[in-house]
């Protein structure tokens, strides 16, 4: 092998490299991403196919957690619409009515979100950006318990 | 008044390092050997003030001061006493004095230890220790006072965040910051090599040591962090992808290339331009970990309090020191003369290729994490980015690195055959696939690229296996001159043997864990038992325990194999007064390297309760891998020829060297 041949076989093996990982990269980002979104997107604006992956968040609403055995179901509110959950699992320990909460899942076909993932605020100052972008859009945000 | 004179020295250490940032300079300038000496002095004084305030802060948290605001917020009277150290760092402006602490102390060292450093390169990595030094004094001064105030003071605190009561945070923040800031010391070599013009084999010589020690505490740093995380969360699970991690795994993942690089370096004189680089994105990939955690632009365990002008302020710092170096490294590059020359297939080879899939992977991982903050800022979509992504990305590029992890060390310098490499493998590549078909066997039915992972595993073990039997002598060396020889390997074979036994035992934990576990939940009432992965769990009934500052509902549970008693679990859930908080406290029965983890949910008025079990084979190999891996860079750090034998300029004139 020349000096020029194989000076270019090793840029192409670099660019082989860089190559396939771009491509994998633009793959994973178009199929495993997860969009957020509020009970409004999904009930007015439809915004979630049924089946599709996604997050929603809001306030879990008050009164409205009931555990049968290892189920638990909540509806969750963004102070407009609320979609109910069902959730099988151990919920955060910082689960509770009347607070943020965000659930990973998809939307069944009778429009009832099934949940494999729950997740809550991390302490009781702080919930996920998310939540408190929305709870001061619809002006429900209380502030942080200081 | 401790407290203000814990403040006080905090500004003592910044003037000193601000004349540290420049003295030394002008001393270099005009080669003016007292001035370029006063950098080491500087150096060690400015450590001590920061360790006075230091001290000062953690005085404050053991007498438990609330006068002291940062006291107040995060520490309780009721706390045990560990925790109330450990309370210093467990919060935003305690935790950067302790960053500030790591970083002070490295300079002293590199003023105390680094005796055969020629005076130029010592003055010139010290000054650039001081400019990083004297930002952050200044980010902690103006944004971030561990020493304010409150006036009148409390009686009772308001308690530290449950989560970070733990010993977990005894030990991880310092390892990790160890090993973080521990890479600010090859930055600064980097950029007093840029300033100097001066990077051969000898510099390169210089850095690995302390490459080395913040290799091996970020690696130990990360796993006891991920195993904090497991048993603590009470998920079961042992790495999210969170940003937070992804914010400590990349300077991890470029610090690994850089031990590798800097191999090259210094054996064969080539990659400069690589390896400078490459020391320059480690620290500016752990100064963007400091600027995600501690700016509040994620949120998560990590981040605590955030306030806009901190992030401004860190971005800043970010962009100066990152900007700076690479437009340094822009001018200055082209200067370096490039040095020995090697063919694709070779040991230099091979190290190129590590650090083109490690660089790579670094690269997937920064997308995935910014990603999600980048599309939010251009048109508001919020999205989040998780384990499937990283799975499809950085999980392929894994592949070839481990296969040709055993290739590398067995090839020669400069040019190799790729043919008696193999065969010399012949013997692994068989055991590891007999390992695979087992595994097949004993799992019929079950994933088949997880049982190619176990191959994989195999081959990097066993790999790291032959090479020291290679090294040890051709077939039919006597048993004895093969000990012989093995005894007489430099530190650095046996080292880099290790850790990359401990990179097979690693993956076999990952592969154990997460494609052959099994998962359980159950709502058991008193007296029942459910079956899990052969065990049978008996809910025993309800109690109530009291701790310090803490009060825990606990489920007593039996574990039975087989009719027979093996071990008494009692998973939790805690509720602390101070913040009215409840934390779960998951129970796990380790048989050798597998785990049974049991975590409590819901408990109901019949005395029920949800059990959520977690059986997972191997699981103790996913944090037992890195400390392996630690241990092989303990031992290539005790390599004699890294401390000593250096070539200096009186060695090449003949002269005896007074190591």
């Amino acid at each position: 092998m020349t000096r020029k041949q194989r000076r270019f076989l090793n840029i192409g093996m670099v660019g082989a490299v860089l190559a396939i990982a771009a491509t994998l990269v633009a793959v994973a980002l178009r199929d495993e991403i997860v969009f957020f979104h509020f009970p409004t997107d999904i009930i007015v604006e439809k915004k979630a196919a049924p089946g599709q992956r996604i997050r929603i968040g809001g306030l879990v609403e008050i009164d409205s957690v009931v555990r049968e055995g290892t189920q638990v179901s909540f509806t969750v509110t963004d102070g407009e619409n609320s979609l109910p959950v069902v959730y099988e699992g151990s919920l955060p320990d910082l689960f509770e009515e009347g607070q943020g909460v965000i659930a990973e899942g998809a939307l069944q076909t009778d429009l009832k979100f099934k949940a494999d993932k729950v997740l809550a605020k991390h302490d009781e100052n702080y919930i996920p950006r998310e939540l408190e972008d929305l709870l001061k859009e619809k002006n429900v945000w209380q502030g942080s318990k200081k | 008044m401790i407290a203000e004179l814990g403040h006080y020295a905090l500004i003592l250490a910044l003037a000193f390092s601000l004349v540290q940032s420049v003295v030394p300079l002008v001393g270099v300038r005009y080669r003016d050997a007292s001035l370029m000496i006063s950098a080491s002095v500087t150096a060690v004084i400015a450590f001590l003030a920061v360790a006075f305030s230091f001290a000062a802060l953690t005085d404050a948290y053991v007498s438990s001061d609330f006068s002291v605001l940062n006291v107040w917020q995060n520490s309780h009277t009721l706390k045990p006493t560990i925790f109330k150290i450990s309370g210093v760092w467990g919060n935003h402006e305690g935790s950067m004095l302790l960053w500030i602490l790591v970083l002070s102390l490295f300079s002293a060292l590199v003023a105390i230890f680094a005796k055969n450093l020629p005076g130029t390169l010592k003055a010139l990595v010290l000054v650039v220790q001081g400019w990083l030094l004297s930002t952050f004094l200044l980010f902690i001064l103006l944004t971030s006072n561990p020493f304010e105030r409150l006036i009148p003071p409390p009686l009772e605190g308001r308690d530290l965040n449950p989560i970070l009561q733990d010993i977990g945070l005894a030990i991880h923040p310092p390892l990790l910051y160890f090993g973080y800031v521990g890479f600010s010391l090859t930055f600064s070599f980097a950029l007093a090599a840029l300033i100097s013009g001066r990077i051969d084999g000898a510099w390169a010589r210089f850095v690995r040591p302390w490459a080395l020690i913040a290799w091996i505490s970020l690696t130990v740093g990360i796993a006891m962090g991920s195993y904090w995380a497991y048993y603590e969360l009470g998920w079961g699970g042992w790495w999210f992808w969170d940003p937070v991690e992804n914010a400590s795994f990349m300077p991890w993942l470029l610090g690994t290339a850089l031990i590798h690089s800097t191999l090259v370096m210094e054996k064969r004189d080539a990659l400069k331009i690589w390896t400078i680089l490459l020391a320059i994105l480690t620290f500016s990939f752990a100064l963007l970990g400091t600027f995600l955690v501690r700016s509040g632009v994620l949120t998560s365990v990590h981040s605590f309090a955030s306030d806009p002008t901190r992030g401004v302020f860190i971005l800043a710092i970010l962009v100066v020191f990152i900007g700076g170096s690479l437009a340094l490294f822009a001018l200055r590059a082209t200067t370096l003369k490039p040095g020995g020359l090697f063919q694709s297939i070779s040991r230099e080879g091979a190290l190129v290729f590590n650090n083109l899939i490690l660089a790579t992977a670094t690269a997937t991982v920064l997308v995935g994490t910014l990603y999600p903050l980048v599309l939010e800022a251009i048109n508001g979509t919020k999205i989040s980015v998780g384990p499937p992504y990283f799975n499809l990305t950085f999980g392929p590029l894994m592949i070839p690195l481990l296969i040709a992890m055993p290739l590398g060390p067995l090839m020669s310098w400069k040019r190799s055959d790729l043919m008696p490499v193999l065969a010399r493998l012949y013997f692994v590549a068989g055991l590891s696939l007999a390992a695979a078909l087992i595994v097949a066997s004993m799992t019929y039915g079950g994933p088949v690229l997880s049982v190619l992972a176990v191959g994989l595993a195999f081959w990097v073990m066993l790999g790291a296996l032959c090479e020291l039997a290679e090294r040890s002598g051709k077939k039919g060396t006597p048993l004895k001159t093969r000990m012989a020889r093995l005894t007489g390997l430099p530190r650095t074979v046996w080292g880099s043997a290790c850790a990359h036994f401990g990179v097979g035992l690693l993956v076999l934990g990952i592969v154990g864990a997460t494609a052959f576990d099994e998962e359980l939940l159950a709502q058991l009432k008193p007296g029942e038992t459910m079956n899990a992965a052969g065990y049978e769990l008996t809910h025993e009934g309800l109690g109530v325990r009291k701790g310090p500052n803490y009060e825990e509902e606990v489920v007593r549970i039996t574990v039975r194999k087989n009719g027979e008693l093996i071990a008494r679990l009692e998973p939790a859930k805690r509720v602390y007064q101070a913040r009215k908080s409840t934390t779960t406290e998951a129970a796990i029965k380790t048989s050798f390297l597998t785990q049974l983890y049991v975590s409590p949910g819901e408990t109901f008025p019949d005395q029920s309760a949800v059990i959520h079990v977690w059986w997972k084979p191997l699981v103790v190999l996913i944090w037992f891998g890195p400390v392996v891996m630690a241990i092989g860079g303990l031992i290539s750090f005790s390599d004699r020829r890294l401390r000593v034998g250096v070539p200096t300029k009186a060695l090449k004139k003949g002269q005896p060297a007074n190591a």
